[in-house]
């Protein structure tokens, strides 16, 4: 039993990475943009494809296939962006989101359309699970897990350190007083872009390392993804980090109970409870 | 020359119905000029018609020399006017240096003794240099919000009700910096509800009325002015 719990525990970690990777892009756009983008575990799935075209077509390591994935996610989210949601900016939220719903299915169909339907790996090698005191722990999964606490580190750095970071905390917090100050708002938003999808093709190479590819495989996590995002406050980004932890531990926690498919249901119900206790979020501000 | 002349103003938000119906206002260089008068009168938008926000439809405005009818708010940051809004003027989830650093954003030059200069007008802000903006009181709010215009070393400072909110103290302790500021050679137009000690400080002071001029004259005048002091002084 108590194995059980600290073994699940390890997986949910695990799968609390992916979410949390795609939870900080998706709150960092809602910060910015205002703007629940529907697309974004889709372009997880372009991203997770984007790496195998690197390792099974280029016959490139993973390393540098996960740099070429990044580089072209980043550029077809900053591409959409600029030809599409740029211009519905100004229009209702609404069109804003219906629009990003297309995305998704474009994005969704595209992948199917040029890597098929069918489940896919990144390598066929059998990866024998490490023991550690009786728990499991595969050599990928430990990847999974530093590589996003050393993205985590990044983006700290990041939004800390750098003129640009900060202009993109001072924007999430105040966009008029951002625009008084001086700060080309504009810009703000590509690169908003370029870290959100970054981190959404590193959640989703992190995802089909753990599992499978499948073009479905981003639309799948969405719904994890959006209750770890509110879980954490919409629009804030380290929240997102706490609130992926939070779902992917309670998700894989839930297995002992209730067959895994109901995964994506717990994460549901956990978003649910907490919109009801605490709107605003686990770090958003109390209204 | 003035430093900044605005004639015949004419506008309103976006498509909508004019607020300001031919404003004339003028800020001579090293004056304290307050804009005082009753709720609507359009003080705030006359304010946020010189930074840019509003749309003028009519009038000339000079800043220095330069037109700057329909400038972007960038722009006019980079010529020399720096602008506290009434509400929301600080980066609450920032820390108070990162506040400042902010309000230096433009600035592609080395700031830091212009941090220092800042952190000396206001020194409950070097205390508290590491605490979110959004946890300050009121009045430290404020200054954060002043401080971080300041960065930009403007010629002209744009306050809208700089002391709304805050209590006698702080008010008291507010328009004494805002005099300190002016005296290092920062020009001031501000907007205030607190018209008394407003115009007090001021070299001189104009009385708006549903977005048109009423009165203008130095401070000590407006003061002294039967009718300022009935309508909006409370006798």
């Amino acid at each position: 039993m108590f194995l059980e719990i600290v073994q699940l525990t390890v997986y949910g970690i695990v799968l609390g990475s992916v979410i949390s990777l795609g939870a900080i892009g998706l709150s960092l756009l809602y910060g910015i943009l205002r703007f629940a983008h529907f697309a974004h575990g889709d372009v997880m799935t372009v991203g997770a494809y984007l790496a195998l075209a690197g390792v099974a077509g280029l016959g490139l390591p993973m390393w540098a296939a996960f740099g070429l994935a990044v580089a072209g996610g980043v550029a077809l989210a900053i591409l959409i962006d600029q030809a599409l949601y740029r211009r519905l900016r100004r229009t209702a939220p609404v069109i804003l989101l219906i629009s990003s719903v297309g995305v998704a299915l474009i994005l969704r169909s595209l992948v199917q359309f040029i890597w098929g339907p069918d489940t896919q790996v990144y390598t066929q090698e059998l990866q024998m699970p490490m023991r550690l005191l009786d728990i499991k722990l595969k050599s990928t999964q430990l990847q999974i897990v530093a590589g996003t606490v050393a993205l985590v580190v990044v983006l700290h750095l990041f939004l800390t350190r750098t003129r640009m970071g900060k202009a993109m905390r001072a924007m999430a917090d105040n966009p008029d007083l951002a625009r008084v100050v001086g700060i080309d708002t504009e810009r703000v938003v590509v690169w908003t872009w370029a870290i959100g999808a970054a981190l959404a093709v590193a959640a989703g190479i992190f995802l089909g390392m753990d599992t499978r590819l499948q073009p479905t495989m981003g639309w799948h996590v969405l719904l994890p993804v959006f209750a770890a995002t509110i879980l954490g406050g919409i629009g804030k980004p380290y929240g997102a980090i706490v609130g992926g932890m939070v779902v992917g531990i309670a998700s894989e926690l839930s297995t002992m109970v209730f067959p895994p498919v109901y995964k994506p249901a717990v994460a549901f119900a956990l978003m649910v409870a907490m919109l009801l206790v605490r709107p605003t979020g686990l770090f958003g501000a109390p209204r | 020359m003035s430093l900044l002349e605005m004639t015949g103003i004419r506008g309103g938000y976006g498509a909508g119905d004019d607020i300001l119906k031919g404003i004339d206002l003028r800020v001579e260089a090293g004056e304290i000029v307050v804009v005082v008068g009753p709720n609507g009168a359009g003080k705030s938008t006359a304010m946020k018609a010189v930074f840019g926000m509003v749309n003028v439809r009519e009038g000339r405005m000079i800043f220095d020399g330069m037109d700057i009818m329909r400038c972007r708010s960038d722009r006019l940051a980079r010529l020399g006017i720096s602008y506290v809004p009434q509400e929301n003027n600080v980066f609450a989830s920032m820390t108070v240096h990162e506040n400042l650093e902010m309000g230096g954003f433009i600035r592609r030059d080395d700031f830091a003794g212009q941090l220092d200069r800042v952190y000396d007008i206001f020194p409950p802000l070097k205390e508290k240099r590491g605490a979110r903006a959004g946890a300050l009181s009121g009045g430290q709010r404020q200054m954060v919000a002043m401080g971080r215009a300041l960065m930009l070393e403007p010629k002209l400072l744009l306050l809208d009700e700089p002391t709304a909110g805050l209590s006698p103290a702080f008010t008291d302790l507010i328009f004494e910096k805002i005099v300190e500021v002016n005296s290092a050679g920062v020009s001031i137009l501000m907007v205030e509800q607190n018209a008394k000690q407003a115009l007090g400080i001021a070299h001189r002071g104009y009385v708006l009325a549903l977005g048109a001029n009423r009165h203008e004259d130095t401070g000590a005048n407006l003061l002294a002015n039967r009718e300022v002091a009935d309508m909006f002084l409370g006798g």
